[in-house]
């Protein structure tokens, strides 16, 4: 238990990703809280990338979070921006108020 | 228990207390700074697993870049906070069950699997490559084309982004460009034709008529 090992950092992330899944249930009206949960999943997914990658001694995971870092910064960017729209039209946040669509 | 271990268990600790925040905060605002909090530890984490690339760039593009973004967007929505909470904590016994759950059941699972306590040395480490050099050596070779489409991606969501929330105002002066370009000199300047020297005959005639 005091040694650290791949468990370690593979439970570090899982714990992290059940609290964002937890967030998601929790903020389901505040569509701002809810990215930022999607962004703490995405950390977690990141971190098992990066526990494996030095546990295992292959640098293509690193690679592969560099990437995943990009499209969640592009991601949040056009989120966000869809978020300034959406409350610029309907002046709420709120999701239950986006059913437009619902005919 | 060794320096390092007792760092895992310090930015661990705080990096679950901050999200935990994040998805309780009452003030959008709080969380955005909790979510900073929590990458500012997970940086910490990727420094212990030797991944100092990673862990700066996510302290620079997380913490300098798409937080300041989220912060800005936060303070500028005018957010009705009470009925955001309006059923946040009916639907919590549910969540707290799902989520122990998965937590408790893929903590067993892993750290019961991957007890594996030595770090094989890989090529790039056992040669004395900094990690910065190896991941850069990887990026510029073997991931050229991918990177040069990760880059698109980032000017297409730019593009995006600036598309999504311009606003054309009706009051705005503006010249626009393409009639700009297609403007011609004649458009423009008009060129008279005059005469380069003009007779005076007026007053010629009148001083013949005061001679004679």
């Amino acid at each position: 238990m005091m040694t650290l090992t791949l468990g370690h950092y593979l439970t570090l992330g899982a714990i992290l990703f059940a609290l964002a899944v937890v967030g998601i249930f929790l903020n389901r009206k505040n569509l701002i809280v809810l990215l930022m949960a999607i962004e703490l999943m995405l950390l977690a997914v990141n971190m098992n990338f990066v526990a494996f990658s030095h546990y295992l001694g292959d640098m293509h995971g690193q690679v592969f979070v560099f990437f995943i870092l990009t499209v969640a910064a592009a991601e949040s960017a056009i989120g966000l921006a869809i978020l300034v729209l959406l409350f610029r039209n309907k002046n709420s946040i709120d999701v239950q108020d986006l059913n437009t669509l619902k005919g | 228990m060794d320096v390092k271990t007792g760092f895992f268990y310090l930015f661990s600790v705080v990096l679950l207390l901050s999200a935990f925040r994040v998805v309780t905060a009452r003030n959008p605002v709080h969380a955005v700074l909790f979510l900073m909090l929590a990458f500012s530890q997970a940086s910490g984490i990727w420094l212990l697993l030797n991944a100092e690339f990673l862990a700066i760039a996510l302290v620079l593009v997380y913490l300098g870049a798409v937080m300041v973004l989220f912060l800005f967007v936060v303070m500028m929505l005018d957010i009705n906070v009470d009925s955001m909470r309006q059923g946040f904590w009916k639907h919590f016994p549910l969540a707290a069950v799902l989520g122990g759950v998965v937590a408790v059941e893929m903590g067993a699972v892993l750290l019961h699997g991957f007890g594996q306590t030595e770090a094989i040395e890989g090529a790039a480490q056992a040669a004395g490559v900094p990690n910065s050099k190896a991941l850069g050596i990887l990026l510029y070779t073997e991931y050229l084309v991918p990177i040069q489409v990760a880059a698109a991606i980032l000017l297409v969501a730019m593009v995006a982004a600036i598309a999504l929330t311009l606003r054309k105002r009706k009051d705005s002066k503006f010249v626009s460009p393409s009639e700009q370009v297609r403007v011609r000199a004649a458009d423009r300047l008009q060129v008279v034709k005059v005469a380069t020297t003009q007779p005076a005959p007026a007053i010629q005639e009148a001083a013949q008529e005061a001679q004679s």
